[in-house]
């Protein structure tokens, strides 16, 4: 479903991303490893559509992201770092205007804001405004969001951050589910989610893959190998994120 | 056009899901009233037209319309947003249009609660109303103008402020332009033809048509081409996010 190839983003001088070539088939659940700033949501922002490869190509069901995006973007569903949600509105409205945004309206879009609803443990704030839901809730709106069209393509930058454990527990066994009949890609930096959802797992460091594998190829203890794999404090000078 | 649609849909309950509709509205008519009745004299004057009203316009929305244009792409940046909206199937412009086309139809709103003035009018005298309906129309493409000119600034930053401050700053010199004292003051050293040309870029000198009651192909045309260069900017900073 997902395949990328040879791909660079620049900022300036510094390489972001730095040649990454990988795939990722239907039925995969590819966790995205490395420290802060390796590039991860770079990647992940090229693979969406939100920021055009300075090289190299990502392929989305076929199409050329930068040919044909339209395409791609209906594929995909995507929930971006810090889980951006507009504030202002309901959780009912917001699922309700990426589901029109997604070409649903009538009863497909009540079907479909239903279901993400449910998925997501939503139904107790349906009618609360955004920016006065704890951040746990934020998010799987914004999770809610990204599966409202049921994409065969799931980007999900961080889908754990800022959750308390039973969250997380719950977020982790929604992506191994989805993950039977996706291709979903989402990052961490939390090595214990590699082994509790991942079927593979990439780790980047620097812009550049490191190490791929299942967790068991990889080795263990899973830390020890992030850490031999990459350089501590990758925020050295120059490596600013944008 | 679905999607534009749907942008603008979700733009205007934003406007009036927050209070920023409803001061604007209470502060947009309190002025006008002020402007039209006290400090322009609206009955003092003795003639049954809108003068009064429509020539305090280009002024009163130097500063209320950046103030209603300034969150539509800052806030989106600033939240992040403007991520999810461009990770959505749909084309930057689609967005843009989306945008402009929610707080154009806001300030017609406000333009719209302005009616008093044209009853009063009607009723103390016998005022061309066809003039009228060509004011309304000029001041509509007058805010136009300053809102395209204010989505372009804001989506070049993540500050609200500065955004607005970008805008009345543009704005102003739309204004100035052809402004009576700024072509006085020209004309101490410039050629007359310099004079024109400066003074075409002006909306004063394209507002003042509309005003008398003309609706002109080519005052049509300007501000249609400011609101088409402005957007088009506005697709151009997008780009390069």
């Amino acid at each position: 479903m997902i395949k990328i190839d040879n791909l660079v983003k620049a900022f300036g001088a510094k390489r972001a991303v730095d040649g990454i070539s990988f795939s990722v088939e239907r039925g995969e659940v590819v966790g995205f490893l490395g420290p802060n700033g390796s590039g991860k949501s770079t990647t992940m922002r090229m693979i969406t559509g939100y920021y055009a490869p300075t090289s190299g190509s990502v392929r989305v069901g076929g199409h050329d992201v930068a040919e044909s995006p339209m395409q791609t973007k209906r594929l995909i569903g995507y929930l971006p770092e810090n889980a951006a949600a507009y504030t202002d509105m309901t959780v009912r409205g917001f699922l309700g205007f990426a589901a029109e945004l997604r070409g649903l309206s009538g009863n497909a879009k009540g079907k479909a804001v239903a279901q993400a609803v449910e998925r997501c443990f939503l139904a107790s704030v349906l009618h609360q405004s955004i920016d006065t839901l704890s951040k746990g809730y934020r998010h799987r709106t914004c999770l809610a969001q990204a599966l409202i069209h049921d994409p065969d393509v799931l980007i999900l930058d961080e889908p754990t951050d800022g959750l308390d454990p039973n969250q997380k527990h719950e977020v982790r066994n929604l992506i191994k589910e989805l993950g039977r009949s996706k291709a979903v890609v989402f990052s961490t930096h939390i090595l214990e989610e590699v082994d509790a959802a991942c079927t593979r797992a990439i780790i980047i460091d620097r812009g550049r893959i490191v190490a791929q594998g299942t967790p068991d190829e990889l080795g263990r203890p899973l830390d020890a190998v992030f850490r031999r794999l990459t350089i501590p404090d990758t925020a050295v000078p120059g490596t600013v994120k944008k | 056009m679905r999607n534009i649609v749907v942008i603008a849909k979700r733009e205007l309950g934003s406007y009036f899901g927050s209070p920023v509709a409803y001061v604007f509205l209470v502060i947009f008519l309190l002025l006008t009233g002020f402007f039209t009745f006290t400090a322009g004299q609206f009955f003092e004057r003795g003639e049954a037209s809108l003068g009064a009203f429509f020539g305090w316009h280009p002024w009163l929305y130097l500063v209320l319309v950046p103030a209603v244009g300034m969150r539509l792409w800052a806030e989106e940046r600033r939240a992040g947003t403007l991520e999810l909206l461009m990770t959505m199937p749909l084309t930057p412009w689609q967005a843009i249009l989306g945008k402009f086309f929610a707080s154009w139809i806001f300030i017609a709103i406000a333009l719209g609660l302005t009616f008093p003035v044209v009853v009063t009018a009607n009723v103390l005298g016998s005022p061309d109303n066809g003039m009228i309906f060509a004011g309304y129309l000029g001041s509509l493409f007058l805010a136009g103008a300053y809102l395209a000119v204010t989505c372009m600034t804001s989506a070049m930053t993540r500050n609200q402020v500065v955004a607005f401050i970008l805008s009345v700053v543009a704005c102003l010199f739309l204004i100035l332009a052809g402004f009576n004292p700024v072509t006085d003051l020209l004309a101490r050293w410039a050629s007359p033809a310099f004079i024109d040309t400066v003074a075409a870029f002006s909306v004063v000198t394209h507002f003042d048509g509309f005003q008398k009651g003309v609706i002109d192909s080519r005052d049509l045309a300007y501000f249609l081409s400011v609101i088409g260069f402005s957007l088009f900017a506005t697709s151009i900073v997008l780009r390069n996010r």
